[in-house]
Order: C-alpha cells, then structure tokens, then sequence
C-alpha cells in the first residue's frame, strides 16, 4: 500500500542532498495527517525513509513540537518563560485550568483544549503571549484569554 | 538613524517583492554579482561586520575560512532558530521583510561559492515559514535566485528547514546535526563548521540579521557602514525590549547606544512610575546587570568590559516588584528543559542548579546553599561540549553577584521577602 505522506515526502526530499534530512520534515507531515505521531505513524516514516525505526523514535522524541499522544482539537501553546512570567503569565495557566479543566501537558475531558507549556516564543514585546494551533495571540490580559479561548470550539 | 533592517515595516504590504523592488530591493545583489567573490569577503571584513547570533565574532573572518576550504559544495545556512528567551528580534525581519534577507543570502552565496543556502527556521514561527516560501517563490519567478542569478552564470538554491522546538539547535553544530535530520546533539569543535559542516562539507552560519545586513552594507560601502555607531563593532543594530517599559519592542539602533538610553530615552522609561531592578541586556543567557551599571555601550566588544554581554539583544527589563531568585529559577528550569543531555556537568550540573534554586525560592533554603550554588556552577564552566552550561552556570553565578541579599533573605525568611 502506497503511503499517505509518500507524495508530499518527494517535493521535500528533493530540497537535500541526503534522503536523511527529509526526518524532520517527514515527522511534521505524519503528525499533521495523524494529529499526533503514534507507533504506526513513525514506522511510516521509517519505512518511507528507510531510516531504523529505533533512530526515527529517538528523533521524534528529542523535538518538544512532535506529539506523542492524542491531542485535543485545540493545542494552547502558552509562554511562561521570564518575560511572560514577570508579566502575569503563570496567572493565565491557573485561569485555563479552572476554566477548561486541562492540565499543563494534558487534554479536557471534552477533547476541545490540550495545554502546554512554552519557553519563549518569540513574542516577548507583547507578553504575556500564547499560540493557539498556528496563531500567535499576545498581550494577553487575564480577561481576553477567555475571549480569544471561546473562539476555538 | 535612516532604519535599514526594519525599512518599510510598516507598510502592510511590506513582505511583497514589489514593495521591496521599490526602494532599491535586489539592487545590492545586481551589483555584487559583477564583483568577484573575494572582494566582497573583502568588503565584509572592512566593514568589521559582526555576527549577531549572539557570540559576535568576526563575520568576514568566518567567511575567508569557508573559502579558502578547497571543498565543494559549500553550504550557506541562515539561523532562524531564535529561541533565547526575551529575543524576537528576527521575527519582524522574516515576517516582514523577508527579501532582505534573500538579498542577503543571495549575496552572501556569491561570496562564498555556495550554491545551496537553507534557513533554519524555529518551529515556533508557523507564519514566517510560508511568508519565506512565498518570498523564495517571487526571487525565484523574477530570476534573482536559482539557476543562473541574474544572468551572472551563477546559481544559488534556497530552501526553508523548520526545526521542531528545541533551543540546542540553535547552537551551530547542533543545528547542522537538526539540518541533517537528527538529534540537536552539538558536535566537538574543531574541526569548525566552515571546514566540516553540514553532510560533512563546509558550511556557513549566520544569523537572520547578520546576513540581513549585507545588502546595505554593499550599498553604502565598508566605510560608511563602519561609520556608524561603534568604532570597534559598527553598524545597525535590533534591541528587543520586553518586561517592565513603557513601550516594549524591537528597536533599529546604531551599535553602542547605551542601555540606559534604550531603557528610558527610546522605551519611555519603567512602567507605571516604579522603579528599575535589574536588567537581562542580551537574552536570559547573558549576565544581568543591576541599575547602576546600565551606562554601557550595547556592542560585542564593550559590554564584556562592562561586567555582561550583548548577546541577541534582547533587553528583559524588570521592576522592584519582581523576585530576582524567582526569574533567576525560572530561567534554569529553561536551561534543565533545553539540555540536550550529551554532557554530565550541563544535564547533571544544571539540573541540580534548579533543585537547590527551587528550594530556596520555595522557602526551604539552607545554610550553605548559596556556597553550594556557586561550587556547582564554578564545576560547570568550561567543562561543556557547548556553552549552554556555561550560560546556565553563569546566570546563576551573576544573580548571586549582584542581588546576593535577596537570596540571603529567602534563606533567612524562608520564602520571599518581596510578597
Ligand atoms: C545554546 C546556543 C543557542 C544559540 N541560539 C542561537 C539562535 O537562536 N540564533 C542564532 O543566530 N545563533 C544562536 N547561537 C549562536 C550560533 O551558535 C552561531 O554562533 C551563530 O548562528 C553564528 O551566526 P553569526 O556569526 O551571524 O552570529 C546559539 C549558540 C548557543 C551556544
Ligand atoms: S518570554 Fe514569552 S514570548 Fe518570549
């Protein structure tokens, strides 16, 4: 059976000169077909690849952005690191989880919100900041958190 | 000063090649493509052009040990990877201007004799990869780069590699290995990169402003660009201000401006009338610095006299209401996070820094603890693979130095003082 990143993989791998490189490229493109990279996702990549699937394991889980469990429809990516910190951040994960009911590093019941908790993400002149799957929200306030939050369903 | 990175930002439309096109956008390449690539090493050199990675050493140095590597092909890799704290600096250039930075590596591979350029581009920043992409598409379409540059013969292919959330990788070896598909695991120097770098070939790493800088820096000359701010390290300068100011941002400066004119003449001074505590100058890894020693000149060369470093260039600046061992804590739990592990002294030596750090903020600080802090921290320095644990070490050693009391008090008190 023809792999399902297989089509994508090629337009990347012809951007290096060793197959190799396309790892981390080939892990985003399996975690975004599968939401999060399961077993039989990472033998894809091995497979498709022909790296050792201990090897595409031992990648997969030295990058914090790949996924190894299921995550919930929503992914609060939110920045606790100095500049946030000293700006009201470690306020906001408490107002997420009495709100939402998910912990740092886990999902709610409903499957509508995972959290995690960010180093910097490079939006410490507006912090406290957080991306919300691929959106950047900053200058949060502990009122307009609830706001942009009700925004995801 | 006339803004040459942050030129046109805020035009809505700035990140489009027409705009750029518009104020002399790939006008540098044209030129610099009818030089011979060892002038503009040369051009670089006279310049005194600095890295702004963070480390400042001597770009044109770094560029005449790539080239006169016998071996090709030669890679040109630009660092997007952004990833020490407080900094965010890069991200307006890559989301808003991001021809500037083509430019620049264009130029830049011509120097170099590389033909093939990546940018290393955080994972953090979903937007700035497909505002790159597209940017590359336009060069592409309008001949600026791929096959045969502008009719000079000369070819350079780009690509953008996005990285996965590790802070490692921004050190250059690391990012080669990440490059390479791999764990960010740093390598042993030398050999150095420029020789043996990525799939074993020489490969050039620079950061997203340092090779920004290129296209002004061919347009003006080496003299006029030396010309500006300081004498020993010139040239337009980003400052990212974050914390306790009354307009945070990034800031287009000349080299050298003082911290206390960043702070109060183009921030607008501390928040809400308080008071200045403490200030990170460069980006948590760099030493902090307390109210009276803000008169130094924010360059690489000046600022290690001053008791710190420029780093990125990223200001965290704070106010009394803030406990110094919290943010002192705080960015160890960053420097234990971000280990790679390869080394004893930074995983082992790092993660034992926060467990004592966390007791004593905690209220469970004892006698000795500061003593031990600083044992561990002086077994540390110099016994890395890369200057992570020195960083981690050396934040811890230079809160100590200078707001020693208030870890003495948390110990005394058994938790904050400032509560
Ligand atoms: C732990 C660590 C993290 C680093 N992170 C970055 C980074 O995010 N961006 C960057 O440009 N350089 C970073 N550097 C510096 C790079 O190793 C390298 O010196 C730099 O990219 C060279 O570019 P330049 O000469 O233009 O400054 C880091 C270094 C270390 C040790
Ligand atoms: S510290 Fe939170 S975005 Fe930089």
């Amino acid at each position: 059976m023809k792999s399902q990143i297989a089509d994508e993989l090629e337009c990347v791998k012809a951007k290096y000169p060793a197959e190799r490189a396309a790892l981390l490229p080939a892990l985003y493109l399996a975690q975004r077909k599968y939401g999060w990279l399961s077993a039989e996702a990472m033998d894809e990549v091995s497979r498709e690849l022909r790296v050792p699937k201990a090897t595409v394991r031992g990648v997969a889980t030295f990058y914090a952005m790949y996924r190894h469990k299921q995550v919930g429809r929503n992914v609060i990516q939110l920045c606790t690191n100095v500049s946030c910190m000293i700006l009201g951040a470690e306020r906001l994960v408490d107002i997420i989880r009495e709100k939402y009911g998910v912990e740092p590093g886990g999902t709610s019941a409903d499957g509508r919100f995972s959290l995690v908790i960010m180093e910097c993400i490079g939006a410490c002149g507006t912090a406290p900041a957080m991306l919300v799957n691929t959106d950047f929200h900053e200058s949060l306030t502990q009122e307009n958190i609830v706001t942009i939050l009700e925004g995801y369903r | 000063m006339e803004k040459v990175l942050l030129a046109n930002i805020d035009n809505p439309k700035s990140a489009e090649i027409g705009v750029y096109e518009a104020s002399g956008g790939y006008d540098s390449l044209r030129k610099s493509l009818e030089l011979a690539p060892d002038d503009i090493i040369e051009t670089v050199k006279k310049a005194n052009l600095r890295g702004r990675g963070g480390a400042g050493f001597p770009t044109g140095m770094k560029w005449m040990f790539a080239s006169k590597d016998p071996k090709f092909p030669k890679y040109l890799v630009c660092n997007a990877d952004e990833g020490e704290p407080g900094t965010f600096k890069d991200r307006p250039i890559l989301e808003k201007n991001p021809h500037i930075l083509i430019e620049g590596m264009a130029i830049s591979g011509h120097a170099l004799k590389a033909e093939f350029g990546y940018i290393y581009l955080r994972g953090e920043y979903p937007a700035a990869k497909g505002i790159l992409e597209e940017a590359i598409r336009q060069a592409e379409a309008k001949g600026y780069i791929g096959d045969n540059m502008m009719g000079s013969g000369r070819n350079f292919k780009l690509a953008v590699h996005q990285g996965a959330g590790a802070y490692i990788c921004g050190e250059e070896t690391a990012l080669i290995e990440s490059l390479e598909g791999k764990k960010g695991h740093p390598r042993i120097k030398p050999p150095f990169p420029v020789n043996v770098g990525a799939w074993g070939m020489p490969t050039i790493v620079n950061n997203v402003e340092t090779l920004s800088n290129m296209p002004f820096l061919m347009r003006v000359g080496p003299e006029a660009y030396a010309a500006i701010g300081s004498k020993e390290c010139p040239g337009p300068k980003l400052f990212c201000v974050s914390g306790h100011v009354n307009k945070p941002g990034v800031y287009e400066l000349p080299m050298g401006v003082t911290l206390r004119e960043i702070i109060y003449d183009h921030c607008g001074g501390i928040k809400n009338g308080k008071t200045l505590k403490a200030v990170i100058p460069g980006g948590i890894s760099t030493p902090v610095l307390p109210p009276d020693k803000i008169d130094c000149p924010m360059d690489f060369v000046n600022m290690p006299k001053h008791g710190s470093m420029l780093g990125s260039g990223a200001v965290i600046v704070m106010d009394e209401s803030v406990c110094l061992v919290k943010v002192c804590l705080r960015a160890l739990k960053f420097f234990e996070h971000e280990s790679c592990g390869k080394c004893t002294p930074c995983r082992d030596g790092v993660s034992w820094l926060r467990q004592v750090l966390a007791r004593i903020e905690g209220g469970e600080g004892r006698p000795g603890d500061i003593e031990l802090l600083s044992e561990v921290a002086g077994n540390i320095t110099g016994k890395t693979f890369c200057p992570l644990g020195d960083g981690a070490a050396s934040v811890v050693l230079n809160f100590i130095k200078h707001f020693r009391d208030e870890f003495d008090m948390h110990i005394a008190r058994k938790g904050c003082p400032i509560k």
